[in-house]
């Protein structure tokens, strides 16, 4: 430990490379090299380390470059500018003023807690890990009893972060109280939906945090066995987790007797094929037990019969890497940030028509205005915001007018739309809001597994009535198909998919039904989406 | 079995079952029957064609009555207006989304489908139906599969699974293009597991698995699975 602690200090510099999946097609590993080639040429390699990190939150000027000390953040990095900035900064010590990013705008409003070592540390090295502090929550709960880890949790007052928003204290206690043996451990990491990144960012940037977050939940219900299921699709993310659970046995953080104590628990990464439904609580079982990804209807709870039948206990990853902060610092010193219901902070990827996309972190209880106009820096271009998408396909479309609502569980609920996996999409004057919940519903259409009548038959029926009302043989009645069909889909479905899968359709029929009034009587679309490839002659 | 019993309320009735005992039991043993189609009784339930949704008081949820188990002091609803509504668009929405021409099919008149239609008084289908061309597998001795008819009900899977302990039947792709298949998507005459029971032909509630030539009232005998399960039982 001391050894690393000299190690680090050592360096006087430290120049963090973004080279998460965001960073790297912009050509994030030819900059890392050529930060390696241009230290070793200017000689300065004793005293500059260059790391290879994760994301560093601003996905849309990669390569994203971090300089410390001094939090200097040079943007759209390529390797021919390297030179310049190891010259002029870490030799000379004069930051290259105009490829420095502007950090106010965006940073300002964002409060790093479950991102707190992303871009910062090398996540293929636990030592970084550490040296944040990392395993001091381990640490610190395994001279504690099982039930003050949880009470700590319930002070807290953490919500899942999969989207449901149940109280993780609560599940814990279910889980611990479960009388069947053994009990299982899985990690949601089975981000589906388009557009949506942040669980996938967390796991490239920072494992250490989810392993960490598994280990104090295992200890705190009496799990031995924990699974970690990630898509296929995250290579990146995949290779990461597998370093870091190598790392931790090694250090005997996981295995027989962690840390020397009586605890143990075996950590597995389980690999999905892509089914978006597949990250529903039970069908994430099913697929973890190896069978075909279908949801089975509650009850029973997971907490009392889950993988096997054993009591499991399901987080998502976002979840976990709260947790060691909250045992580190105290369950209070978390419900400090956000609301009184509500408590931390939220990850969203924020896409579409914004000014500065990527990767955030806000507190809950920020208003959806602050996350689009600040954070975001409002629509480009000079057009005008139409509405902003909050939840992923299975999210509600709001407008202007709701955007002074709270970002929490229950207020966005309440209005239509879900915190879901923490996507949130803006769409400007060129969206046409019948197109956007077409999109959405043919996504689910695609998506739904099968089982019950009002998912896998009623999205597609509302899907035909798009086609309908796209190409120009709309007719009033559909309005009242579609609102129908919508509420059945959203009341009857057996699992989270087909409940929240019509919410564009029920909030676009909400908040712009003149939009659809329009295609179907005007036979026009003001945003110039639809009526265009077989509806052509359709048109008046 | 549980001794212990549960007290609650159907439809005004006040119901004592033993716990455990789902809803769509509890309802039952006092003649109160709640619409269904993919339960049967000796099967496992599936939970899939949300018929039986029922309306629980103190929450704004409806539960599959064939999945939930009661609880003390429920205060369950079998028929409101909102489920009467519901249960009609859900019979729609099958009607719809397959080719369902009862005139020439081989269950009309002993389709679960179409009496559940007449019963629930759906008497138009507000969706665009979509004329699906599904494959029709006649290559078995005698069993015929038309997917176009199916309602992916899933009670031949589980009767092949559950009863006959083959699992020759399981479902390929997902969503709308969910099909019934034989051992790893084989022509049913090529199948090496299946044991041609038919149960699968007498527990389709629908025309879509039947015996060639033979009159579809002997074919159709839902309550084969019961019975069975109720002759291993004895000792």
């Amino acid at each position: 430990m001391a050894q690393e602690l000299e190690f680090q200090n050592a360096y006087k510099y430290r120049i963090n490379v973004c080279c998460s999946s965001g960073c790297v097609p912009f050509g994030a590993l030819k900059v890392l090299k050529a930060f390696e080639d241009a230290v070793k040429e200017f000689g300065v390699e004793k005293e500059c380390k260059v790391a290879r990190t994760g994301c560093i939150g601003t996905c849309s000027v990669g390569p994203a470059v971090l300089v410390e000390p001094g939090d200097y953040l040079y943007q759209s990095v390529t390797p021919e500018r390297v030179r310049e900035i190891v010259r002029d900064h870490i030799v000379l010590g004069l930051p290259v003023k105009d490829m420095l990013y502007e950090r106010n705008a965006y940073f300002k409003k964002q409060h790093r807690l479950v991102l707190r070592n992303a871009g910062k540390i090398d996540p293929s090295r636990i030592q970084d890990y550490i040296n944040m502090g990392g395993y001091g929550g381990l640490l610190k709960c395994l001279t504690d009893t099982p039930q003050a880890v949880i009470n700590e949790l319930i002070a807290s007052g953490l919500r899942g972060r999969g989207g449901a928003g149940f109280p993780t204290g609560q599940k814990w206690s279910l889980v611990a109280r479960a009388q069947n043996s053994p009990k299982y451990i899985v990690a949601n990491l089975d981000e589906g939906d388009p557009g949506v990144f942040a669980n996938r960012t967390l796991a490239e940037a920072d494992p250490h945090a989810i392993i960490e977050g598994m280990l104090i939940a295992a200890y705190a219900i009496g799990a031995e066995k924990g699974y970690i299921y990630i898509r296929s699709e995250y290579p990146l993310a995949i290779q990461t987790l597998q370093k870091a659970i190598a790392q931790a046995k090694a250090m005997t953080l996981l295995g027989e007797s962690i840390l020397e104590t009586p605890f143990k628990f075996d950590l597995e990464l389980r690999f999905g094929a892509g089914a978006f439904v597949a990250g529903e609580e039970t069908a994430i079982l099913a697929s973890v037990e190896g069978k075909r990804a279908m949801p089975r209807p509650r009850p029973p709870y997971p907490a009392n019969s889950g993988l096997w039948q054993k009591p499991t206990l399901i987080q998502n990853v976002e979840t976990l890497a709260n947790i060691p902060l909250i045992i580190q610092n105290g369950g209070a010193w978390f419900a400090k940030t956000g609301t009184p219901k509500c408590t931390g902070t939220k990850c969203f990827s924020l896409t579409g028509k914004v000014n500065n996309p990527g990767l955030i972190e806000v507190p809950m209880g920020i208003t959806l205005r602050e996350v689009v106009f600040d954070v975001g820096g409002g629509v480009p271009d000079g057009k005008k915001f139409k509405a902003v998408l909050v939840g992923g396909p299975s999210g509600g479309c709001l407008p202007d007018t709701l955007l002074d609502i709270p970002i929490d569980y229950d207020s966005l609920v309440k209005v239509g739309a879900i915190m879901g996996s923490g996507g949130i999409v803006v769409l400007d004057e060129d969206s046409c809001m019948v197109d956007t919940a077409r999109f959405f519903t043919e996504f689910c259409v695609d998506e739904s597994c099968g089982k019950c009548t009002p998912c896998r038959a009623g999205l597609a029926r509302l899907k035909d009535v798009f086609g309908k009302i796209t190409n120009g043989a709309g007719e009033m009645s559909d309005i009242t198909t579609l609102e129908k069909s919508s509420s059945f889909i959203r009341d009857g479905s057996l699992c989270g998919l087909g409940q929240t899968a019509p919410n564009p359709v029920i909030t676009t029929l909400r908040y712009f039904k003149d939009e659809y009034i329009q295609h179907i009587v005007e036979k026009r679309c003001d945003a110039g989406k639809c009526f265009k490839s077989r509806g052509e002659e359709e048109i008046e | 079995m549980s001794t212990n019993t549960v007290k609650l309320k159907i439809d005004g009735v006040d119901v004592t079952a033993a716990e455990g005992t789902t809803i769509l039991k509890a309802a039952k043993d006092v003649g109160i029957i709640i619409p269904t189609l993919c339960s049967l009784e000796g099967l496992t339930a599936y939970g899939g064609c949300r018929l039986c949704l029922v309306e629980v008081s103190g929450t704004p949820k409806l539960f599959p009555a064939c999945t939930t188990p009661i609880g003390p002091g429920m205060d369950v609803t079998t028929q409101s207006d909102k489920l009467k509504e519901y249960r009609k668009i859900a019979v729609q929405l099958l009607l719809a989304e397959r080719t369902h021409i009862c005139s020439v099919c081989v269950a009309d008149d002993h389709c679960e489908l179409q009496a559940m239609a007449n019963q629930l008084g759906v008497d138009h289908v507000m969706f665009e139906r979509n004329w699906s061309r599904e494959e029709i597998d006649s290559t078995h001795d005698f069993l015929v599969i038309d997917r176009n008819r199916c309602i992916l009900c899933t009670r031949c899977i589980r009767v092949c699974d559950q009863i006959e302990g083959v699992h020759t039947l399981d479902l390929k792709l997902r969503g709308k293009d969910s099909q019934v298949i034989m051992d790893l998507d084989e022509k049913w005459g090529n199948s090496c597991s299946c044991t041609s029971c038919r149960k699968c032909a007498k527990v389709c509630p629908v025309g879509a698995i039947y015996v060639e030539g033979e009159p579809i009232e002997h074919t159709k005998k839902r309550d084969v699975a019961e019975f069975i399960v109720e002759r291993r039982n004895r000792k």
